[in-house]
This record gives structure tokens, C-alpha cells and sequence, in this order.
């Protein structure tokens, strides 16, 4: 009996534990050890895909425990020592439209805010600003198209080249500095093979094709530190290739601008080209 | 010696190793795709063990630096499972085994395609190892691209070594194994049942199986013909994908999911037939909504194959071809509801027994259901946008391929386990087994869900540290999972060892279907004389 008291006792701490942990921690634009859900939402697409997944959490939640229900409820009451002698039944028609009707219903019930968030996500109508991302093995480079072709690239810290606080495998050397409140249209492609440029607090992933331009967008909500992680199979190094956004305010992002000019204007002479080339055909 | 005598002596069968190598029956070609998957099961096993130690904790474990090794691994693992583990054993294994002996037919329709439809598959299994050992990327052996083989990074661009040209002659080598079964089932099922067994009296695995052909038949030519693509890419200045030569590398994408999206079903559909066929005998009654099962079956085959594009929501594809797949998607959960409610209403009003293949497929009910409703999460292409490519992926497909496909296997293999050995096996040690193998797989793929979520990206070699503890659960799990394999592999040998004969129907009552009307093990040439149904 104490042993029993004593495991009860050890699980609970461990789901405290776990529960507050992911509390006290709370890094915005990243994720906390044992995070159960998506990461906190901080652009309106965002907050929608949270909402929308919320609402899905609780029906298929729902249908699973049904399905064990019956299956617990079968197993106890139809065995053979409950249920010596099995009925022969094997068809029943109005049971069978039930099953087949309800489920259309439920799916109904998920496709209509499921359209609904496809087609809110997918573009704005006016983008105050345009940033191009374009994925290299393994990096990432960035044209601001409208800032006087300002570009450069980011490149992963190194374990040694971390400073104090800054996370294992999502920090990069160069940082993109976005302005908040903003729309903003992200344009990604791919110079070599297939990346995908993924930020999950903004609720954006799109994947970086060669020869092609995607467009998505997003609007963030918050100042502070983002990060994200290369999401599609690229090679040895896949896995350590970070997207890191520092969102500032607006104020902050112009006073940036100036600086970033002067600081990259030596740097970015190929990117410059691309830029420039994408200014003319708009 | 009487003449008699010696006639009855002589029943043609041969011996040694022509009896396999040059077999052109059934039931032998079918133990041994079954042998064959069992080890490649085992290459493709060991391999996710090691993805699991490596993935144990933050920081690199035993890669040395060498991360391509762990997309290596990574795409082995894929493809073994896929093409060497399952579908030779729920196809060319169950479906060569049982289908003649359901349909009462003395064999398949074409025995000596069937021959060297198995001997396709070692060669192609060889091709895909050699690879491992061939350069891929520059400086780096092996073929790293992921199953999915998308280029540019499988093309020359990406990976110019010979290691993809190996493991797309595989995949050809595989593929032409697989469509000349499909068109021997399909021959066979249309032509060679016994008198008086229509199609609508046909038991459900076999119409499992061939609706698991049509999809074969139909998807694999498919990607037969974007691998070819992919291979003049790569070897004779083609531009298929290449789109600094006018090609597009989207254009891979569809013709693979094209493929990819039936593959899955031809992985699941099999197992689906033999869950119908345990609990119908397990709880002695037969199955609830026959006719609504069979054509759950085919709708789901049908539906397949106009879903594909759900695998590419991220690729930047217009936004009203996203809603038509999204919309087209959430269709599949119908079908797949009905299958479900239907085996429990099999078993509702039934006398259920609680031996080791109905407790399997208790088990794959019950996870099946769980990896289908996170299936219909994914479906929903705004909110896909947040999961693709992440573990909530990698669990989703595990618990319906890894947890429903491989559980619908087990139940399999003990539920006919007496009548293709002649031997039964340890109630106990299936029992054990199947614990075992419930605890670890859930410990592997239940906290994916949460690292899903999260945003951790799949095929990575290393975490942020935040991902460490659920990633320790997970490995912790694998190593349960393969401990569990360690005693099916002992239930097996101690089955053999013991040698307990098996009874020719050890079920009762509730197993109704021709197999259980001939002894176990069946005759080398069964039903010479047809049986009639009524």
C-alpha cells in the first residue's frame, strides 16, 4: 500500500512538475521542456490555427474516448464467460446510416472554420513591407526588396560561439529584424535543393523551391526573439540551419535600418544583383 | 510394392532447395515472403533503434560529425519498412498463404509469375544495402534523400554519387515484383473462386486484397515512371525537375504522392482484411455490415487516389487546389469510421475469447483509431501549415503504419500461425508479446504528438534542448519495442521447438472460412477436388 502511495505520490510531482515547468520557463518564440501544445501564438494566424486546433483537440479527443468506450464496454460485457451464446445479428440499417451520417456531420463541423483559416492564412491584401528568404545549404539568406536591396545571411552559432542565453541550434550569426504591427509579405525560394522556411509562433511555414517564389505572410504581435527550424529534408547539415527573427517596434526598426545599410553594404554584393533584378521586373 | 503404394508416394512434390528456389506454389512462396519480411523487418528495426539512441539526448551521440549517416539510416529505415517489411508481408505473404485457400483454389492464377515475383524482392532489397556503401553526396556514402527521394536533393545537384542510382534501381526492382503480383491476385481472385462463391460471398480479406491490387496496379507505374524521370535527370541531361532547364521539382512531388498517397492504403487495407476475419472468429459471429465493409474497402481505394497533394500544403500550391484536398481529404474519415464501427459492432452481442490475435487486434482498433483521427488534424490544410514536417507527422503515420499496419501482422501471423506451421504456438508468450510491443510503441509515438506541437522538425540529427525529454521517453521506448521483437522471435522458435501439433480448426466455431476446413499444415496441393459454397 505505501509503495503504491509512494508511486502516486512520484507521478504527481512529475505532472506538476511538468505542468509548471512549462509555465515558469515561458520562453516566447520558442519552445519550453515538456511542452505539450503549440508554441504561444504571436500573429493572427497564429492565434487562428491555436483556436482551430483547440476545437479539433477536444472532438477527436472525444471520438477516441468514444471508440475506447465501446471497446472497454464489448470487452466486458460480450465476452465469452458474460456472453456464452453469440447473437446472429449482422446487419441493421439504421444503425449503419448513423455511423456513416454523423461522421459527415462532424467533418461538416471541422470544414467550415477549416476553410476558413486556409484561406485567411494564405495571403494579405496589403503588405506594408516585403523580406525575401532564400534557402542555401545550409543557410538562410535575406533581401529587405524594398530597403535599397539590404541583404545578408544567416549562419548558426557553434556551441562555443553562443553568448548567455542564447539557445543550442536556433541562434544564428546575423539576426532578421522585423518591425511589429506590421504586414508583412515573405517571399521564399531556394538557390540549390528544397528548404522550408518555418517560424511556428507566426504560424508560417513555406517551403523554399528552386525556380519558384512563394509568397505567405504574417503580422506579429510582439516584441522579442523568434526562432525556427529548417522543415524540409535538405541534406547533411538540415538540421542546422535556424531562422532566428528579432521583432522590434517600429520606431526601433527604422533606427536598425540605417545601421544594417551601413553594416551589410560591403557584404552583400551578390545578393545585391538578385535584388536588384526582382526591383526592375516589379 | 504395391502400385498403389508407389503412386501415392509420388505427389510431385519437390525437394531441398528447388522446392523454394524454384517453387511455384503457394504456400512456400508465401512463407517465404514471409521469412523475407520478418528480416528485413529486422535490418529495418535495428535501423530505427539506432535513429532512437541517437535522437536519445541533445548533442551528437554516435555520428561523429557525420549527419548525412543519420539521413542514411533515416531513408533506410523508410524504405525497408515500406517496401520490404510490410508489403511483402501483409501481400505477398498473407495474400499468397490464405487467398487461394479462402477462395477455395488450388493455387494463384500465374504460380510461375508468382515465383519470380518473390525473387524479384531480395535483389531489390540487396540493391537498396549496397547503396548504404556507394558514395551519394560528395565525400559521403549512401543515399540520403529521405523515402521520399525529392530532388533537387536526390537529383545530381544534390547527391551526385551512384548511391540514388542504386537505390532507384531498387525501387524498380521492387515495383515490378509488386505490379506482377497484383495482376496474379487480381487474376486470381476474378477467375478462381470455388463454385457457388460470388464476389459479395467472398470473405473481406480477400476483398482486401484486391482492392490492395488495384491500387498497386495502378499507383506503382506511377512512380516507376518518376523515378525513370529522376534517373535520365540525373544520368542523360534530362531536365524533368530541373527547373534551370524548364523543369520543376514540384513536378516530382505529385508523381510520387500520386504513388505515395495509395502506397499508404496498400500498407493499411491488407491489415484492415485480417482484423475483419479475427474478430468475426473471436467473437463467433459474422461480420456486422458485410456488404458496407467491402465497400468501405473499395471507396477507400478509390478516394486515395484523388488525395495526394495533402502530403504538399507547404510547397506553395494555388489556394483553392489546397481546399479541394483538403476537402477531398476529410472524405477518407467516412469509409474509415464505418470499418471501425463495424468490428465493434461485430463484437457486440458476440462471445468474444481473448486469445493472443484477437487481443492484437483489439489493439489495432483502438491505436488505429488514434493515428486516423490525428489524420484528420493533418488533413486540415491551415492548420497543416503549423505540423507538416514535424513529429506530429511522424507520429500520425506510425501509429496507423507502425502501430495499426504491424499490429494487423502479429494478429496475423498467430492467427494462422497453427494452420500454415502445423504447430501451435505459447498463448503466453504472444500474450507477452503483444504487451510488450503495446507499452514500448505507445512510449515511442505518444510524446511525438506533444514534440509535434512544439515545432520540432523530423529527419534532424540533433534538438534544441528544450525537445530532451520526450525525446528520452520516446527512445526509451524503442528499446522496449525491440525487446519485444526479441520474443516474438522466441515465441516462434519455442512453437517450433515444442512442437505441439496444431489443431486443423483451433478456433471453433467462429472461424467459417475454407482454410479452416483443410488440415494444418494444408496439403501441398490443396482442394484438387473444388469445394462447393452454398
Amino acid at each position: 500500500m505505501a509503495m503504491v502511495k509512494k508511486i502516486v505520490a512520484l507521478f504527481a510531482a512529475f505532472a506538476v512538475s511538468a505542468l509548471t515547468m512549462g509555465n515558469a520557463v515561458a520562453a516566447q518564440g520558442q519552445a519550453t521542456p515538456w511542452q505539450l501544445g503549440f508554441q504561444d501564438a504571436f500573429s493572427p494566424v497564429a492565434h487562428q490555427m491555436n483556436d482551430f486546433h483547440n476545437l479539433l483537440l477536444v472532438i477527436i479527443t472525444a471520438i477516441t474516448l468514444f471508440v475506447l468506450l465501446l471497446l472497454v464496454y464489448v470487452v466486458i460485457r460480450f465476452n465469452r464467460k458474460a456472453n456464452p451464446t453469440p447473437s446472429k445479428t449482422s446487419h441493421n440499417t439504421l444503425i449503419e446510416f448513423v455511423w456513416t451520417v454523423v461522421p459527415i456531420l462532424i467533418l461538416i463541423a471541422i470544414a467550415v472554420p477549416s476553410f476558413k483559416l486556409l484561406y485567411y492564412a494564405d495571403r494579405v491584401e496589403k503588405a506594408d513591407m516585403t523580406i525575401k528568404a532564400i534557402g542555401y545549404q545550409w543557410y538562410w539568406g535575406y533581401e529587405y526588396v524594398d530597403e535599397d536591396n539590404l541583404a545578408f545571411e544567416a549562419v548558426m552559432l557553434e556551441e562555443d560561439e553562443l553568448k548567455e542565453g542564447q539557445p543550442r541550434l536556433l541562434a544564428t550569426d546575423n539576426t532578421i529584424v522585423l518591425p511589429i504591427d506590421t504586414n508583412i509579405r515573405l517571399l521564399v525560394t531556394a538557390e540549390d535543393v528544397l528548404h522550408s522556411w518555418a517560424m511556428p509562433a507566426f504560424g508560417v511555414k513555406m517551403d523554399a523551391v528552386p525556380g519558384r517564389l512563394n509568397e505567405t505572410w504574417m503580422r506579429i504581435e510582439k516584441e522579442g526573439m523568434y526562432y525556427g527550424q529548417c522543415s524540409e529534408l535538405c541534406g547533411a547539415r538540415h538540421g542546422f540551419m535556424p531562422i532566428m527573427v528579432k521583432a522590434v517596434s517600429k520606431e526601433d526598426y527604422k533606427a536598425w535600418l540605417v545601421k544594417a545599410k551601413e553594416e551589410f553594404a560591403s557584404a552583400g554584393g551578390e545578393a545585391l544583383k538578385i535584388a536588384d533584378a526582382s526591383a526592375v521586373t516589379q | 510394392m504395391a502400385y498403389g503404394a508407389a503412386a501415392a508416394h509420388d505427389d510431385h512434390t519437390p525437394r531441398g532447395w528447388k522446392r523454394w528456389v524454384y517453387s511455384t506454389n503457394h504456400k512456400d512462396i508465401g512463407t517465404m515472403y514471409l521469412i523475407f519480411a520478418v528480416i528485413a523487418g529486422i535490418i529495418g528495426g535495428a535501423m530505427s533503434v539506432f535513429i532512437r539512441a541517437e535522437l536519445q539526448m541533445p548533442g551528437d551521440q554516435f555520428l561523429n560529425g557525420n549527419y548525412h549517416f543519420f539521413n542514411v539510416v533515416v531513408t533506410g529505415h523508410g524504405l525497408i519498412m515500406v517496401f520490404f517489411m510490410v508489403m511483402p508481408a501483409v501481400i505477398g505473404g498473407f495474400g499468397n498463404w490464405i487467398v487461394p485457400l479462402m477462395i477455395g483454389a488450388p493455387d494463384m492464377a500465374f504460380p510461375r509469375m508468382n515465383n519470380i515475383s518473390f525473387w524479384l524482392l531480395p535483389p531489390a532489397l540487396g540493391l537498396l544495402l549496397i547503396s548504404i556503401f556507394v558514395e551519394g553526396p560528395a565525400g559521403a556514402d549512401g543515399v540520403g534523400g529521405g523515402w521520399t527521394m525529392y530532388p533537387p536533393l536526390a537529383s545530381s545537384a544534390g547527391q551526385p554519387g551512384m548511391a540514388v542510382d542504386f537505390a532507384i534501381l531498387s525501387l524498380h526492382v521492387a515495383g515490378a515484383s509488386s505490379i506482377l503480383g497484383a495482376i496474379n491476385f487480381i487474376t486470381t481472385i476474378f477467375n478462381m473462386r470455388a463454385p457457388g462463391m460470388t464476389m459479395h460471398k467472398m470473405p473481406l480479406f480477400v476483398w482486401s486484397v484486391l482492392v490492395t491490387a488495384f491500387l498497386l496496379l495502378l499507383s506503382l507505374p506511377v512512380l516507376a515512371g518518376a523515378i525513370t524521370m529522376l534517373l535520365t535527370d540525373r544520368n542523360f541531361g534530362t531536365n524533368f525537375f530541373v527547373p534551370e532547364g524548364g523543369g520543376d521539382p514540384i513536378l516530382f512531388q505529385h508523381l510520387f504522392w500520386f504513388f505515395g498517397h495509395p502506397e499508404v492504403y496498400i500498407m493499411i487495407l491488407p491489415g484492415f482484411g485480417i482484423i475483419s476475419q479475427i474478430v468475426s472468429t473471436f467473437s463467433r459471429k459474422p461480420v456486422f455490415g458485410y456488404l458496407g465493409m467491402a465497400y468501405a474497402m473499395v471507396a477507400i481505394g478509390g478516394v486515395g487516389f484523388i488525395v495526394w497533394a495533402h502530403h504538399m500544403y507547404t510547397v506553395g500550391m494555388s489556394v483553392d487546389t489546397r481546399a479541394y484536398f483538403l476537402g477531398a481529404t476529410l472524405v477518407i474519415a467516412v469509409p474509415t469510421g464505418v470499418k471501425i464501427f463495424s468490428w465493434i459492432a461485430t463484437m457486440w452481442g458476440g462471445s468474444i475469447e481473448f486469445k493472443a490475435p484477437m487481443i492484437w487486434a483489439l489493439g489495432f482498433i483502438f491505436l488505429f483509431t488514434l493515428g486516423g483521427v490525428t489524420g484528420v488534424v493533418l488533413a486540415n490544410g491551415g492548420l497543416d501549415v503549423i505540423l507538416h514536417d514535424t513529429y506530429y507527422v511522424v507520429a500520425h503515420f506510425h501509429y496507423v503504419l507502425s502501430l495499426g499496419a504491424v499490429f494487423a501482422i502479429f494478429a496475423g501471423i498467430y492467427y494462422w500461425f497453427g494452420k500454415m506451421t502445423g504447430y501451435n504456438y505459447s498463448e503466453t508468450l504472444a500474450k507477452l508479446h503483444f504487451a510488450v510491443t503495446f507499452i514500448g510503441v505507445n512510449m515511442i509515438f505518444f510524446p511525438m504528438h506533444f514534440l509535434g506541437l512544439a515545432g520540432m522538425p523530423r529527419r534532424i540529427p540533433d534538438y534544441p534542448d528544450a525537445f530532451a525529454g520526450f525525446n528520452a521517453i520516446a527512445s526509451y521506448g524503442s528499446y522496449i519495442s525491440a525487446f519485444g521483437v526479441v520474443i516474438f522471435l522466441f515465441t516462434v522458435l519455442h512453437a517450433f521447438m515444442r512442437g505441439e501439433k496444431a489443431a486443423d480448426n483451433p478456433w471453433g466455431e467462429g472461424a467459417t472460412t475454407l482454410e479452416w476446413t483443410l488440415t494444418s499444415p494444408p496439403p501441398f496441393h490443396q482442394f484438387n477436388e473444388l469445394p462447393v459454397i452454398k
